[in-house]
């Protein structure tokens, strides 16, 4: 098994990025968004393991937990802003919900 | 006795206090009684300290009481202190006596008015301010008197706020006023920094100590004193406001407008004669002032038809004989037509109130007539007044006090030329504009019926004043007739006395003859014209444009119109969309506009908001790189 080149983990990751970048910006049901920010959030993850493999420091794996727990707790809280948001408004499209326009 | 002297105006102020903060709770019965007996209590206070202080006259002739320091700023120090002396203490009599005397008219006279509470207050604080003015024995405190005053009058004057002519004529008579009260804040400025005291008594001191006679400083001072001793007391060529004032209640004309306060100016001058000393020239402008206002009031009072106004006109007039007097430094006789002045001028105002009331508010002396027999009382009081105003000789006060104004400018020589020949013409155009008004009011037919005669509360105050426009004159006669001095041994511990040292102007005969024949000339002129053969004013004469040009008061207020009240409505009316709010309201715009702008972008939508961050970071990122 050959070794992947970092410049290909960080490519991936950068293409993961901007999928979710696009998902969050395109997406309106906040289900879809929160996931989209998943995907942004292990894109960044996956950059920091890369950049620690291509270095041999174990700094990279370290992230990566942090950015896991970072994760959890967000969805966490995610999940219960849909949830008060559904009750609220009746629906999940973020748009629906701009009572706070200027 | 005399440490009560604080108690003197404190009283009347007590009794704005309470009326102005529970008067319209209060019965009338009780409002009365607040606002009569402040001042009625104040009227007793004074006369037992005056008794007191001529039994026992204390130390220097002057008692002072200082209250406390009012400020202490960097060496200025003025305090609320009071002094009482011969010439403050005749003041003090004069205001509390008179005014109590005019407060127990009003009762009557304002029964049925809905601000009846709102006009004693307003009395009442000024009778305070007044007597803070009197008794001050600093220039500061005086000051505040002063504006206290005006402040009064400027309520009073538009009292009946209803009609915006009483308001014009309110506001007119606190800017015209102003003017003399800023020269007159500037005289005080000048006397401070030169001689760094504003205690009257150290002040002239320090200034005959200091300064030469007829040095610049000193005229400076002078003059601006003289300018708030004009605007004050109505003389030329600030006169202008006294006429309109009228539209005032009758009492407060008889009080405000005659007694008091436009004698404020007499006052002024009178108190800081030493610094008039100073400046021969401004006492001589002094003189000038009172000559030509005396002569040119009389005259304008001949062809008023309101009542009230020649009332108002000969009140200027009569104030002229006091700055003539003062000008050629009689001021025992100014002081002592002041008194007189104050006594007659108050009857004649409360009088002619009474007329008013009597005929429904009517106030045209041409609609008036034959009330010799409907009000006898009024008649009896008003045709004294009237004796008094017009010099009767012997039997009235006003032939005292104008004859000693005449006999010191008889006694100057050739330099009491101009003053006497102003002085005995303008005696001779009092006697008739005065009895042109009583032949008009009370003779003749009548021409409107009048309602029941006033009550006791009005004829009170009619019979005392009537008494002492009689009897008032008798405190200081002239070496002819008994050599009486009461008056002038008693304000000569304040007052210098008149100097003797020239010769006369002609034989004494003569001056008695032209001081007694002229008014009495006066008086059968207006007979013949108004008693004996009524007709239409100056019918046939030809003499209608000059009629009308007196009526308008000499076209003072054409002239000012034109030169003052004209150029700022224009300017105003120009500066309408103000030059420098234009600036601000720019810059409010812009903010608007950027906000409206800014506002676009909060709009609540949590895609844009993302977009947003996400630009963001690309556009520092790309910063960030291609640096």
């Amino acid at each position: 098994m050959t070794p992947i080149a970092p410049e290909h983990a960080v490519a991936l990751a950068a293409v993961l990025f901007l999928l979710g970048l696009i998902g969050v910006l395109v997406r309106r049901n906040a289900i879809f968004v929160l996931m989209s920010l998943e995907i942004m959030i292990n894109a960044t993850g996956l950059a920091f393991v890369a950049a620690g493999a291509a270095w041999g420091q174990p700094d990279g794996q370290v992230m990566f937990l942090f950015i896991l727990s970072m994760a959890a707790a967000e969805v966490s809280v995610g999940l219960a802003l849909v949830l008060r948001m559904y009750s609220r408004f009746k629906t999940l499209d973020t748009d629906a919900a701009d009572t706070m326009r200027g | 006795m005399l440490h009560l002297l604080w108690l003197i105006p404190s009283l009347p102020l007590a009794g704005f206090l309470v009326l102005a903060l529970a008067g319209r709770r209060l019965p009338r019965a009780l409002v009365s009684i607040v606002g009569v007996g402040s001042v009625g209590l104040s009227a007793l206070l004074s006369l037992l300290i005056a008794r007191e202080f001529v039994v026992r006259a204390p130390e220097g002739d002057a008692f002072v009481q200082t209250l406390w320091v009012w400020m202490n700023v960097g060496g200025f120090a003025p305090s609320i202190g009071f002094r009482l002396d011969a010439l403050s203490l005749l003041m003090t009599l004069v205001v509390t006596c008179v005014g109590f005397l005019i407060h127990l008219y009003s009762t009557e006279y304002m029964r049925d008015d809905e601000g009846f509470s709102r006009f004693f207050a307003y009395m009442n604080l000024f009778v305070a301010m007044m007597l803070a003015l009197v008794l001050a024995d600093n220039l500061v405190l005086l000051y505040l008197g002063w504006e206290g005053v005006g402040l009064c009058s400027y309520l009073l004057i538009g009292f009946w706020s209803r009609d915006p002519a009483n308001d014009a004529a309110a506001r007119k008579a606190f800017i015209v006023t102003r003017v003399g009260d800023a020269a007159m804040a500037i005289g005080l400025f000048i006397l401070f920094t030169q001689l760094g005291t504003l205690d009257i008594q150290d002040l002239m001191q320090r200034a005959v100590r200091e300064w030469p006679v007829g040095s610049g400083v000193a005229v400076a001072a002078a003059a601006l004193l003289l300018g708030g001793a004009v605007g004050k007391s109505a003389q030329l060529p600030l006169q202008t406001w006294l006429p309109d004032a009228m539209a005032g209640p009758t009492p407060v004309s008889a009080l405000i407008h005659a007694a008091t306060m436009v004698t404020a100016g007499v006052y002024l001058i009178a108190r800081t004669n030493v610094l008039f000393t100073l400046a021969p020239s401004v006492q001589a402008l002094v003189m000038v002032v009172g000559a030509l206002t005396l002569l040119l009031a009389g005259c304008s009072a001949l062809v008023q038809t309101d009542i009230k106004r020649v009332l108002a006109y000969s009140t200027i007039s009569q104030i002229g004989y006091m700055f003539l007097a003062l000008g050629i430094g009689a001021w025992q006789a100014a002081m002592f037509h002041f008194m007189t002045h104050a006594f007659f001028k108050a009857l004649l105002f409360l009088a002619a109130g009474a007329v008013i009331v009597s005929l429904h508010h009517e106030q045209d002396m041409f609609k008036m007539g034959g009330l010799r027999k409907q009000l006898p009382t009024t008649f009896w009081t008003f045709l004294i007044g009237a004796a008094a105003l017009s010099a009767l000789p012997l039997v009235t006060a006003g032939y005292y006090s104008k004859d000693a104004i005449l006999h010191h400018a008889w006694s100057l020589g050739r330099a009491g030329l101009v003053p006497w020949t102003a002085g005995v013409l303008g005696a001779f155009l009092t006697g008739l504009y005065t009895f042109r008004m009583v032949f008009l009011v009370f003779f003749g037919e009548a021409k409107t019926k009048a309602r029941h005669g006033p009550g006791f509360a009005i004829h009170l105050p009619l019979v005392l004043l009537g008494a002492l426009s009689i009897f008032g004159g008798f405190v200081e006669t002239p070496e002819s007739l008994g050599h009486v001095t009461v008056f002038g041994r008693f304000v000569g511990t304040i007052l210098p006395e008149a100097g003797t040292a020239h010769a006369a102007l002609g034989p004494e005969w003569l001056f008695h003859a032209a001081a007694v024949g002229l008014p009495l000339l006066g008086i059968a002129l207006a007979c013949w014209f108004y008693l004996l053969r009524p007709r239409t004013e100056t019918a046939g004469l030809g003499l209608d444009s000059l009629r009308r040009f007196w009526f308008s008061g000499w076209g003072f207020d054409w002239v000012y119109d034109l030169l003052f009240v004209k150029p700022f409505v224009t300017i105003a009316r120009l500066n309408r969309s103000d030059a420098v709010d234009w600036f601000y309201r720019v810059v409010a715009d812009l903010s608007v506009g950027l906000h409206l702008v800014l506002r676009l972008t909060q709009s609540g939508r949590l895609r844009r908001y993302a977009s947003g961050i996400a630009l963001g970071a690309a556009i520092i990122l790309a910063i960030v790189e291609l640096r």
